[in-house]
C-alpha cells in the first residue's frame, strides 16, 4: 500500500520536472520579443476598446501608433489631447493636437413640430423600421426615434427624451467616438467641433424636400430660404439640395444665422441666455418678475 | 378531365387560411381618375428617365420615361392629358420618389395600337422582335417583384432554356388578380404562353395553379389541348407555392441553386406569372403598352371584394371607393398578400405594375401580437421553403454577428415570412432577416469595392 503512494508520487513528481524542462526550452525557443512601449501606451489609454480611432482596439492602436513614423493622423477621442500627448511623450514623438469633438442630432422634429400619420409597430429598432418606409411623421430624413443610436453607445452618453422624442447627446459623457453615427441608419447624428465652453450652432435638420414639402411635413425643417446664407458675415453657410449646412471650421459662433431662420431649424447650444432686446413694452414685464 | 397528379414542393410551407373573398366577381373596368400619379421606379433596377416636362401634352400608351439601360423599364402614360409636374410622391415602397403627375382628360390613345377586343392568334413576329417589343412595352413581372421581362427572355450566354413556366399558382391569401385572368382571358394567356415560347427558342412550357382553382384549372386544360406543348398542372394549395424555386422544384423537379447567385435559368428555367404573359400577349399581338393592371380589392370587411382593370398610376383610394368605401375598423392597407405585401402610408398611393391587390385588414387582425421568448420549438425550421434555420438567423441579425449570419446563407432568404407566420411567440423572425440581408449584402458590397 505503502509503496503505491510512493511510486505515483514520484511518477508524478518526475513527469513535472521533465514536464518543467521541456517548456523551458520552449519557451525560449519561441519567445515573443514584444516592445515593452506597446504596454506603456496600453496603460495610457482609456482602455474603452470603442474603435473610434479606426483600431480593433486599444493594444492594437498601441502597436499601430509605434509603428508610425508620425502621429499626426491617429487619435483617441476618448482619451482626448492629453492622452495623445502622453503617447507622444512615451514614444518621443510630436503630438498634434486636436479641436475636441462631439456627436450632434440632426433633427428638430420633436413631437410638437411634426405630426404622426401612421403607427408603426414593427421591431423597434431605426434599422429595421428605415427599412420598412419613411416613418410614422411622413419626414423621410428625420428622426425615427427608436433609439438605434442609445443602443450603439458604448458610452451611455444618449437617452430619449420622452417629450421630444429625440436623442439626447450628454455633454459630459460623449467622447466622439462615432459609434452613434454609424448606428443612424438616417445619417443624423454627426461630429462636430465642440466648442469654447461647448457652445455650438448647427442647422438642426437634414431634410433635402423643397422648402414647402419640408414645411408641410415639420414645424421645426430647414426649408432652404437661404436667410442664413445672406447673414452670414464669414461665408460658413451653404444651402445644398433644399438643405443648409454650417461649416464648423469657419463659422464664428456670431448666431447672426439663429437670429434670421424662420423656423428655428438653426440651434445655438450652451450660448448665455440672451439680453432682452431693446423693446419699451419688455420692460416692465422684466421688472415684475 | 383526369385527375392527375397534384404537385408540390417538398419541404417546409405553410397553410394560411386562403380567403378568396374576391373569387367570384368578374374583372371590372374601374372609371378613369381626375389625377394619375406615374413614379419612375416601378421595377428592379435603374429607375426610368423622365421624357416629357410640366405643360406636355400626352396620349394614352405614349412613352413619358425612358428606361435606363438594361436593367429598366420604359414607363407609358395610362391616360391622355396635361403633365402636371414631376414632383416627389409617396408610393408603395413607403418612400417619396419622382413621380410624374397627369391630369386626366380624356382616353385619346397613340396611332398604332390595337383596341379591338377580338383575340389575335397568329404570332407574327421572330424572337428578336418579341424581346424588342415586350422591352418597348415596359413589361416587368406582375406578381410583385417586378422585374424588366426583357432581361429574364434574353437567355445569357451558355444557358440554355428547355422550360418555361408560367406561374398560376396565386398562393398569397386573398388575391384574385390571377385567377380572375385565367378564367376571362385563357386563351390570350395561352397565345402569350406560345409568343414567350417562340422568344426563348423552347418546345415545352408548364403552367402550374393552385388546386383551390379548379375552375381555372379546367377552363385552361380544356384551351391549352389546342396548344402544342403547353401542360397544366395543378399544384398543391401551399404557401409560398408560387415561389420561383418552389415552383420549379413542383414543376419539373430541379433544384434552383440557392441565391443570391442561383437563377431558374441555371437549371433550364424561365419563370413568368400569368400577369406578365397576358401583358406579352398585348404588347406583342396589339402592341400595347403596359399601362393598366388586374388589381384585387379585398379584405373581411371589403364591401364589394372586387378585381378591378386600373390603370396605372390611379390612386388606390379610387379602388376602394368603388368596392364600397374604407371599412371603418380598418388597421392596415396592404399593397400585396398578407404574407409578403407592405402596409402602406397613404391611401393616395398610386397603383403601380407590381401591385397585384390591396386588402384592407381590420385592426385585430393586422396588429401585432406581444413578442415572447422563443422556445425553440423549431416550427420556422420546418416552415422554411428553404431550409434555413429562422430563429438562428434572427438571433444572428439580433446580436450583429454578420459574418456567422452570412456563413449561415442568409441571403437565400426570399422572404416569404413562414416563419413570422408559424412562430407561436410571434417573433419578428422576417423583420429581423430582412435587416440581416440588407447589412450583409452591404458588407459584401464594400468587401467587393476594397478588393
Amino acid at each position: 500500500m505503502n509503496s503505491t503512494i510512493l511510486y505515483s508520487i514520484l511518477l508524478l513528481t518526475s513527469i513535472g520536472i521533465l514536464s518543467a524542462v521541456v517548456l523551458y526550452f520552449i519557451a525560449k525557443k519561441f519567445k515573443v520579443v514584444e516592445d515593452p512601449r506597446i504596454d506603456e501606451i496600453e496603460k495610457v489609454l482609456p482602455g474603452a476598446n470603442c474603435g473610434a480611432c479606426g483600431y480593433p482596439g486599444c493594444r492594437n492602436f498601441a502597436e499601430i501608433c509605434i509603428k508610425a513614423d508620425d502621429l499626426s493622423s491617429f487619435y483617441c477621442a476618448v482619451g482626448g489631447n492629453e492622452c495623445m500627448a502622453a503617447v507622444a511623450k512615451i514614444l518621443g514623438k510630436e503630438a498634434v493636437a486636436k479641436d475636441p469633438l462631439m456627436a450632434v442630432v440632426r433633427c428638430g422634429g420633436a413631437y410638437a413640430h411634426r405630426k404622426k400619420s401612421t403607427v408603426y409597430d414593427g421591431v423597434r429598432m431605426c434599422a429595421v423600421s428605415h427599412n420598412f418606409y419613411i416613418g410614422e411623421t411622413d419626414c423621410a430624413y428625420g428622426c425615427l426615434g427608436l433609439g438605434d443610436c442609445v443602443t450603439a453607445c458604448p458610452f451611455g452618453a444618449i437617452s430619449m427624451d420622452p417629450s421630444t422624442g429625440l436623442p439626447v447627446i450628454s455633454e459630459e459623457k460623449c467622447v466622439a467616438c462615432g459609434a452613434c453615427v454609424t448606428a443612424c441608419p438616417r445619417l443624423i447624428i454627426e461630429l462636430r467641433k465642440k466648442g469654447p465652453k461647448g457652445r455650438r450652432v448647427f442647422v438642426s435638420c437634414m431634410n433635402k424636400d423643397k422648402g414647402a414639402a419640408a414645411r408641410k411635413i415639420c414645424a421645426a425643417a430647414c426649408i432652404a430660404c437661404g436667410q442664413c446664407v445672406k447673414a452670414c458675415p464669414f461665408d460658413a453657410i451653404k444651402v445644398e439640395n433644399f438643405l443648409a449646412y454650417i461649416d464648423f471650421n469657419k463659422c464664428k459662433l456670431c448666431r447672426k444665422c439663429v437670429d434670421v431662420c424662420p423656423t428655428g431649424a438653426i440651434l445655438e447650444v450652451n450660448f448665455p441666455a440672451r439680453t432682452e432686446p431693446k423693446d419699451d413694452t419688455a420692460q416692465p414685464a422684466k421688472t415684475e418678475a | 378531365m383526369k385527375n392527375p397528379i397534384i404537385k408540390t414542393f417538398p419541404q417546409g410551407g405553410v397553410h394560411p387560411h386562403d380567403n378568396k373573398l374576391s373569387a367570384g366577381s368578374p374583372i371590372a373596368r374601374l372609371s378613369l381618375p381626375k389625377t394619375v400619379f406615374i413614379p419612375v421606379a416601378q421595377h428592379i433596377g435603374s429607375p426610368a428617365v423622365a421624357v416629357v416636362k410640366a405643360g406636355d401634352k400626352v396620349k394614352t400608351g405614349q412613352v413619358i420615361a425612358q428606361g435606363a439601360g438594361f436593367v429598366s423599364a420604359n414607363i407609358h402614360a395610362s391616360v391622355s392629358g396635361t403633365v402636371q409636374k414631376i414632383d416627389e410622391v409617396m408610393d408603395s415602397t413607403g418612400y417619396k420618389r419622382p413621380t410624374i403627375i397627369i391630369q386626366v382628360e380624356g382616353d385619346d390613345w397613340i396611332e398604332g395600337i390595337d383596341l379591338n377586343s377580338e383575340i389575335r392568334r397568329e404570332i407574327k413576329l421572330n424572337p428578336e422582335e418579341i424581346i424588342k417589343r415586350v422591352q418597348d412595352a415596359g413589361i416587368v413581372g406582375l406578381g410583385g417583384a417586378t422585374f424588366p421581362a426583357q432581361v429574364k427572355l434574353s437567355i445569357p450566354k451558355g444557358k440554355t432554356a428547355e422550360y418555361l413556366l408560367v406561374n398560376g399558382a396565386e398562393c398569397e391569401p386573398y388575391l384574385t388578380s390571377d385567377h380572375r385572368l385565367m378564367l376571362e382571358r385563357g386563351e390570350e394567356i395561352l397565345i402569350g404562353v406560345q409568343i414567350l415560347m417562340r422568344a426563348l427558342k423552347v418546345t415545352q412550357a408548364r403552367v402550374g395553379i393552385e388546386n383551390n382553382k379548379p375552375d381555372a384549372i379546367q377552363v385552361l386544360t380544356g384551351l391549352a389541348a389546342k396548344y402544342n406543348g403547353i401542360e397544366i398542372f395543378p399544384l398543391k394549395m401551399l404557401y409560398p407555392q408560387g415561389g420561383e424555386r418552389q415552383l420549379v422544384k413542383a414543376l419539373v423537379n430541379r433544384e434552383v441553386p440557392p441565391a443570391p447567385a442561383g437563377l431558374p435559368i441555371d437549371v433550364g428555367c424561365v419563370v413568368f406569372n400569368v400577369g406578365t404573359v397576358f401583358a406579352v400577349y398585348e404588347a406583342v399581338q396589339k402592341n400595347k403598352p403596359l399601362i393598366e393592371r388586374v388589381v384585387s380589392l379585398t379584405g373581411p370587411a371589403v364591401k364589394k371584394p372586387s378585381n378591378f382593370l386600373v390603370r396605372i398610376g390611379t390612386p388606390i383610394l379610387e379602388m376602394i371607393q368603388a368596392a364600397g368605401g374604407l371599412p371603418e375598423d380598418t388597421g392596415k392597407v396592404i399593397s400585396g398578400g398578407p404574407m409578403m405585401g407592405r402596409a402602406l402610408n397613404s391611401l393616395d398611393i398610386p397603383v403601380t405594375k407590381g401591385m397585384s391587390g390591396i386588402v384592407l385588414l381590420p385592426r385585430g387582425e393586422s396588429q401585432r401580437k406581444e413578442v415572447l421568448n422563443c422556445i425553440r420549438c423549431a416550427k420556422c425550421v420546418s416552415a422554411c421553403p428553404l431550409g434555413l434555420e429562422p430563429y438562428l438567423l434572427m438571433t444572428l441579425a439580433e446580436k450583429k454577428f454578420w459574418d456567422r449570419a452570412e456563413n449561415e446563407k442568409i441571403l437565400s432568404c426570399c422572404e416569404c415570412g413562414c416563419c413570422s407566420y408559424i412562430c407561436p411567440a410571434n417573433r419578428p423572425l422576417l423583420d429581423y432577416l430582412r435587416l440581416g440581408k440588407l447589412t450583409v449584402m452591404k458588407i459584401i458590397k464594400s468587401r467587393k469595392s476594397h478588393g
